[in-house]
C-alpha cells in the first residue's frame, strides 16, 4: 500500500492509495452517465409513441414532481455540507448530515412511489406504451440508483460512527457523496428531459 | 497505514461555497420551472434555454459540491467526466437525428 501523504490536502486525499480510489469512482459516473445517456435517447425516440394511451401530460403531476425536485436538489447540498463536516474531522456533525440527506432522499423515494403508483391506477402502466415503457425505465433506474445510494450512505453512515474520521472513512463519505450529488446531476436532466418538455410540448 | 488512525482535521472554511451552491442551484430550478409552466415563450427557444439552465445547474454540482477542480495530481478524472459526457449526449442526439428519419419521432 502506498504511503504517500501530505498534510495540506484534504482528509480523503491523504492517502494515495484513496486518491486512487477516488479517482476510480470518477471513473464509475463516467460509464454510469453512457447507462443513462442510452436511456435518455431511448426515451427522447419513444416520447410521442403513446399508442392512443395516456400522455406526458395526462400523466405527469406538477406539484409532485417540483416537490421531488426540491427534495433531491436540498439532499445533495445536505450531502455536500457532510462532506464539509467530513473535511473538519467532525463526527458526529458529519453523521447528522448525512442522516439529513438520507431523510431528504427518502421522501423523495416516497413522492415518486406514491407517483408511480397512481400512474399505475389510471392504467398507465409500464406495458401499455413505448412511451410508458421508455418513462418508467428511465424514471425507475434513477430511482434505484437512489434507493441502493440510500443504503450505501447508511452503511457509510455506521461506519463513521464506529470509526470516526479515518483517512479510510474520509474517503467513503467523500465517494458516497460524489454519486449523490451524481444522481441530482441526472434528475435535472430528467426533470428537464422528461417532465418539464413533456410539459412544454404537449 | 493504520486504519484507525484519526485524521487531523482541517478548519479551511468552504462552507460558504455550499450555501451559494445551493441558492444558484434553486435559482436556476425556479427560473425553469417557472418558464416552463407559464408557457413563457414559443417552443423552440423555451426548450434552449431550459437546456442551458440544465446545463449551468450541473456546472454548480460539480463546481461547487464535487469539488471536480481537486484530485490528487492531474485531473484525469475530469478529462474522463468530459469524455463520459460528450459520448453520451452522442448517444442521446444521435439516436433522436437518426430516428427523426421516416419516423414519427417529433420534437
Amino acid at each position: 500500500m502506498a504511503s504517500v501523504t501530505s498534510h495540506l490536502r484534504t482528509p480523503e486525499y491523504r492517502s494515495a492509495y484513496q486518491a486512487l480510489k477516488i479517482t476510480g469512482f470518477w471513473v464509475f459516473l463516467a460509464t454510469d452517465m453512457l447507462l443513462f445517456g442510452c436511456l435518455f435517447a431511448t426515451y427522447l425516440v419513444l416520447r410521442t409513441h403513446t399508442d392512443g394511451g395516456p400522455t406526458a401530460t395526462q400523466i405527469f403531476d406538477v406539484p409532485g414532481f417540483t416537490l421531488e425536485t426540491f427534495f433531491l436538489l436540498t439532499s445533495s447540498f445536505t450531502g455536500g455540507i457532510a462532506t464539509w463536516a467530513m473535511r473538519s474531522g467532525r463526527t458526529k456533525l458529519t453523521v447528522s448530515w448525512m442522516l439529513v440527506t438520507m431523510l431528504f432522499g427518502v421522501a423523495f423515494l416516497l413522492l415518486e412511489a406514491t407517483e408511480f403508483a397512481h400512474d399505475v391506477m389510471i392504467g398507465a402502466t409500464i406495458g401499455r406504451s413505448a412511451f410508458l415503457s421508455a418513462f418508467f425505465t428511465l424514471v425507475g433506474t434513477h430511482g434505484s440508483h437512489v434507493s441502493i445510494g440510500l443504503v450505501w450512505m447508511f452503511l457509510t453512515m455506521l461506519q463513521v460512527l464506529k470509526r470516526g474520521i479515518t483517512p479510510q472513512t474520509a474517503r467513503k463519505v467523500f465517494v458516497v457523496n460524489l454519486y449523490w450529488h451524481f444522481l441530482d446531476v441526472v434528475w435535472v436532466f430528467i426533470f428537464t428531459v422528461v417532465y418539464l418538455s413533456g410539459v412544454v410540448l404537449s | 497505514m493504520n486504519r484507525m488512525s484519526r485524521v487531523e482535521p482541517i478548519h479551511q472554511g468552504g462552507l460558504a461555497k455550499y450555501i451559494i451552491g445551493y441558492g444558484l442551484s434553486l435559482v436556476f430550478t425556479a427560473i425553469a420551472f417557472w418558464l416552463a409552466l407559464g408557457h413563457a415563450m414559443s417552443v423552440r427557444p423555451l426548450i434552449i434555454v431550459l437546456f442551458v439552465l440544465a446545463a449551468l445547474q450541473i456546472g454548480v454540482q460539480l463546481f461547487f459540491f464535487m469539488h471536480v477542480t481537486e484530485g490528487d495530481g492531474p485531473p484525469y478524472h475530469a478529462a474522463l467526466l468530459l469524455l463520459g459526457m460528450i459520448f453520451t449526449f452522442a448517444v442521446a442526439l444521435m439516436s433522436m437525428w437518426i430516428m427523426a428519419f421516416g419516423t414519427n419521432v417529433s420534437y
